[in-house]
C-alpha cells in the first residue's frame, strides 16, 4: 500500500530541517558540557566512586578549574598521566583520594599531554570497534527474527528481578529488552554506580546493571538461536555518559532524542543539544540504534491535533542525527498509537500517521509505540486496543514495536502481561504479515487526505521554526504548548564555552572517522 | 430485595468470578492441579481451570473461573465520593464570583519523583479531558501547573509564597507504595508549617480513592475517569463553605 505525496513538500521539509538545526550546529560546536567531559574520562576508563559514592568522572570535573575546564579535561587530565605514569583509572582514583591533584601538572606542555592519551584513546576506540564487530557477528549467526522486532520493557527496580523477567519474556517472543530507569534519573547529573536492587518505576542504569542484563541476554540469545537486542536511555543530563556505557557494555538501542528533556524535563535546551550531539557521534561509532521520543508529543496533547509535530520533530532528529554521523540505518524515529478510541476513523487516522513515516523514513528503523495515554483499568478494552495497534505496525511495515500491555496505567507489567502482549502481537503479525503489501490505500480518502494534511502542516510549522530559530521558537511553546527559555532549566550551569586551546580527542577522532562536521 | 449480594455469572447469587496468575513452576497436569487447589483454598467453589499452559521456562500461566461462598452487605458499604456537586464550567465561575468574590488560587503537581504529568496536565491543562475543559480556561480560577518531580518541601513553599487556595498533588507512580508516602510527606509539611488548614487539600491518580485520600488526612481523591468539573466543584464548594463558615 502506497500514499501518494508530493515530493516537493517532503524535499522542502528536510530544508527545513537542516535550516533549523545549522546555527544549532554552530553554538554546539563552540561549547561541551560536564557530561561530555565525563564521558571523556570515562572512554579512558576512569570509574569508580569515590567520598559519599560520588562518581570519579565527577569529582574530577568539580575540581577543576574554569580556565582547565573550558580547554576540556582531556587536556589536563592527559598532563596529569604524562606526569605520574598512572593508567587513566589508577590517576582517576589517586584524584578522587586526593595524593594528586590535576592543578599540580599546569606546566606540563600540552604535546605530553596528548602524547600520554594516546594510547589510551585508540584502546578505546579498538574496545568499541570489538563490541561492534561482536554485535554483527552474534547478528549473522543469531538472526533475529523479521521486524517488527518485539521490544519489552522490565522496570522491577532490582536488576535480578529484572533478569528473570527479561529472560522469560525473551523465551515468549521478546526481541528486544528495555530497562526502564527509576524515575527521576534523568534530573541525576551522575550516574549511579555499581548493580542496584532498589529503584522506583524502574532500575537504576549503572554500567554495572548494563553488564548484568547484557549476560543474561547473551545466553539466552545462544541458547534460542537468536539475537536479543538490548536497550536504555541516553537522554537526561547523563546522556553521553549512558552512550559511553552503553558501547562499552555492547547495548545495541539507546532512546536519545534532540529534544526530549528541554520540553518534558525542563533540561536546558543548550546543554541538550551538545550532549545529544557527542551522545550521537558515539552511538553512530558503536552501531547503537538510537530511538527518538516523538510519542511524548501524543501522550501530553491531543494525538490528531500533534500528528505535525510529530513528522516535524522526526525531521529534526534525522537531521540532527546526520550531522552526528549517523545513517538511516540507526536513526530509529518515533512515533505512537495514541488517537482516542472513540474517535470515529481513528484506526484510518493511525494508519495514514504510521505509513506516512514509513514512506518518507524507508530505511529509517522505526519505533512504534503503543497506546497508553487510552488505556485504563478495562484489561480487556486495553488488549484489543493493542490488537489494532498490533496491526497498524504490521501493515506499515514498523520496525523497533514496543509491545502493548493489558495493565498499562495499572502496574509495571507482571510477567504474565508481558507474555500475553506478546502473544498478541505474535498472533495479529501472523495472521496478518503480509496484509499491507496486499491492499492498496484509496486515492483520495480518508486515509490519504490525512496524511496529506499532517505533511503540509507539518511544512507549515518547520518554516515557523526556522523563522524564529529552534531556541526561540521553544520558549514560543512551538512544540507540545511546552515554553522553555535558553538559559532556563536544569543542568544549564554545566554549559561552558571552549576556550582556542580545547581538546576533545575522542571527538576530534570521531568526526576524522565518520566525516561528521557540526 | 435484598442488600446481600454476590458476583453475578449469569444467574442471581451464583457468585462467579475470574482469576488469572503465574505459578513460577513448569506446566504439566500437577500445575494445573496446584492452579485449582490454591483457588480452593482461597475459599473458592466450583473451580474450572480453563486454561494452563507453559509461558516461560519455569512460568505457567492460568485462567480459572470460581465461584464465592461470600457475599457482602451493599447497605454497610461507605465510600463517600467527592464528585457530588455536579456543575458545568460557567456554573462553578458564577458560583466562585457570587460565594467566593475574587479567583481562586489554585496549584497542581506530580510530586516526588513522579515524572507521569497525564493527570494532573488532564485536570489543569486548557484543554482538559474527555471534552470537559481544564482549570486554565475557568475565569474563576488562577492556576498553576508546577509539572513533574516536584519535591514536596518545593510545592510547600509555592502555596505559602503564592496564598494558594488548592493544592493538586498527583501520583500516578505506585510502585511500592511511593505515592502513599509522597502524599503523606505532602499532608505532613503542611501540617507541620501550618498551612494545612489554609488550603483545599486534594490528591489525584489512577490508583486514588477518596477514601484512601480520607485516611490519609486530604479533603478530597479524585481517581481514573475524572473531569477537571468535578475538581473544580469541589474547589468551589469547599472553599465556599468554609469562608461561610469563618465569617
Amino acid at each position: 500500500m502506497e500514499l501518494r505525496l508530493d515530493s516537493g513538500i517532503v524535499n522542502q521539509c528536510r530544508e527545513l530541517a537542516a535550516a533549523i538545526v545549522d546555527p544549532v550546529g554552530d553554538f554546539i560546536a563552540a561549547h561541551s558540557t560536564v557530561a561530555v567531559e565525563r564521558s571523556v574520562l570515562r572512554l579512558l576508563g576512569v570509574d569508580g566512586v569515590g567520598e559519599d559514592e560520588i562518581p570519579v568522572p565527577n569529582l574530577i570535573l568539580d575540581r577543576l578549574s574554569g580556565e582547565e575546564r573550558a580547554g576540556g579535561v582531556a587536556l589536563a587530565f592527559g598532563r596529569g598521566v604524562a606526569e605520574t605514569g598512572l593508567s587513566p583509572r589508577d590517576l582517576g582514583a589517586a584524584i578522587a583520594a586526593g595524593t594528586h591533584s590535576l592543578s599540580d601538572f599546569s606546566a606540563t606542555p600540552e604535546q605530553a599531554a596528548r602524547a600520554a592519551l594516546a594510547p589510551h584513546v585508540e584502546a578505546a576506540f579498538a574496545h568499541l570497534r570489538r563490541r561492534r564487530a561482536e554485535r554483527e557477528e552474534r547478528l549473522f549467526r543469531l538472526p533475529q527474527q523479521p521486524a517488527p522486532l518485539l521490544y519489552v520493557i522490565v522496570a522491577s527496580g532490582n536488576i535480578y528481578e529484572d533478569r528473570t523477567a527479561a529472560v522469560a519474556a525473551v523465551e515468549a517472543g521478546a526481541q528486544i529488552i528495555a530497562v526502564i530507569r527509576s524515575t527521576g534519573q534523568s534530573l541525576l547529573d551522575f550516574v549511579p554506580y555499581g548493580p542496584t536492587t532498589e529503584g522506583f518505576g524502574g532500575t537504576y542504569a549503572t554500567q554495572a546493571n548494563f553488564k548484568i542484563m547484557r549476560e543474561a541476554l547473551d545466553e539466552v540469545s545462544e541458547r534460542l538461536g537468536r539475537y536479543v537486542m538490548l536497550t536504555n536511555y541516553a537522554s537526561g543530563l547523563c546522556m553521553p555518559e549512558i552512550a559511553t556505557m552503553a558501547a562499552i557494555e555492547r547495548l545495541d538501542m539507546l532512546l536519545n532524542d534532540s529534544m526530549y528533556g528541554i520540553l518534558f524535563r525542563d533540561i536546558n535546551m543548550k546543554r541538550t543539544f551538545i550532549d545529544q550531539h557527542f551522545s550521537r557521534m558515539l552511538n553512530a561509532y558503536s552501531g547503537i540504534i538510537i530511538n527518538t521520543g516523538e510519542d511524548n508529543y501524543l501522550t501530553t496533547a491531543d494525538a490528531v491535533e500533534q500528528a505535525p509535530a510529530v513528522l516535524a520533530s522526526q525531521f529534526i532528529n534525522e537531521e540532527f542525527a546526520h550531522r552526528a554521523g549517523m545513517p538511516d540505518g540507526q536513526i530509529g524515529l518515533g512515533d505512537a498509537y495514541e488517537i482516542n478510541p472513540d474517535l470515529r476513523d481513528g484506526f484510518l487516522y493511525q494508519v495514514a500517521q504510521a505509513q506516512l513515516a514509513r514512506q518518507i523514513f524507508p530505511d529509517a528503523p522505526l519505533k512504534y509505540m503503543p497506546p497508553t495515554k487510552h488505556m485504563t483499568g478495562d484489561i480487556f478494552k486495553g488488549h484489543l486496543i493493542d490488537a489494532l495497534f498490533n496491526l497498524t505496525s504490521v501493515m506499515t511495515g514498523q520496525t523497533i514495536h514496543l509491545c502493548g500491555m493489558l495493565t498499562e496505567a495499572i502496574h509495571t507489567p507482571f510477567l504474565g502481561d508481558r507474555v500475553l502482549a506478546i502473544e498478541n502481537a505474535q498472533y495479529i503479525m501472523n495472521t496478518a504479515r503480509h496484509f499491507g503489501d496486499e491492499i492498496s490505500i484509496k486515492p483520495g480518502g480518508i486515509i490519504e487526505r490525512r496524511a496529506q494534511a499532517v505533511l503540509s502542516d507539518c511544512e507549515l510549522l518547520l518554516k515557523r521554526v526556522a523563522d524564529m530559530g529552534l531556541m526561540n521558537a521553544i520558549e514560543a511553546a512551538a512544540f507540545a504548548d511546552v515554553s522553555r527559555p535558553p538559559d532556563g532549566g536544569r543542568g544549564f550551569d554545566g554549559v561552558f564555552e571552549r576556550s582556542e586551546r580545547y581538546w576533545n580527542p575522542f571527538e576530534d577522532a570521531l568526526r576524522q572517522a565518520q566525516g561528521a562536521g557540526v | 430485595m435484598s442488600s446481600v449480594i454476590k458476583p453475578y455469572g449469569d444467574a442471581t447469587n451464583d457468585g462467579k468470578v475470574q482469576l488469572s496468575f503465574t505459578l513460577p513452576v513448569e506446566w504439566s497436569e500437577a500445575a494445573d492441579e496446584a492452579a485449582r487447589q490454591l483457588v480452593a483454598k482461597m475459599g473458592f467453589t466450583d473451580v474450572q481451570v480453563v486454561d494452563g499452559r507453559r509461558i516461560a521456562t519455569g512460568f505457567s500461566f492460568f485462567v480459572v473461573y470460581a465461584s464465592t461462598t461470600q457475599s457482602i452487605d451493599f447497605s454497610t458499604i461507605k465510600a463517600p465520593s467527592a464528585k457530588t456537586h455536579a456543575m458545568s464550567m460557567e456554573e462553578i465561575d458564577s458560583f466562585v464570583h457570587e460565594k467566593i468574590g475574587r479567583r481562586v488560587r489554585i496549584a497542581g503537581a506530580c510530586i516526588g519523583t513522579d515524572a507521569h504529568t497525564v493527570g494532573i496536565d488532564a485536570i489543569l491543562n486548557m484543554k482538559g479531558y474527555k471534552g470537559d475543559y481544564g482549570l486554565e480556561r475557568y475565569h474563576g480560577f488562577e492556576t498553576f501547573n508546577l509539572g513533574s518531580q516536584v519535591a514536596v518541601e518545593d510545592f510547600v513553599r509555592f502555596a505559602r509564597e503564592h496564598a494558594v487556595d488548592a493544592l493538586l498533588a498527583s501520583q500516578v507512580v505506585t510502585q511500592k507504595g511511593s505515592d502513599v508516602k509522597n502524599f503523606t510527606a505532602l499532608a505532613e509539611l503542611l501540617e507541620a508549617e501550618g498551612l494545612r488548614d489554609r488550603v483545599v487539600l486534594i490528591c489525584g491518580g489512577p490508583r486514588v480513592t477518596n477514601l484512601m485520600a480520607s485516611e490519609l488526612g486530604y479533603d478530597a481523591g479524585f481517581g481514573r475517569g475524572t473531569v477537571p468539573s468535578e475538581v473544580a466543584a469541589f474547589v468551589a464548594t469547599t472553599l465556599a463553605d468554609r469562608l461561610a463558615k469563618a465569617r
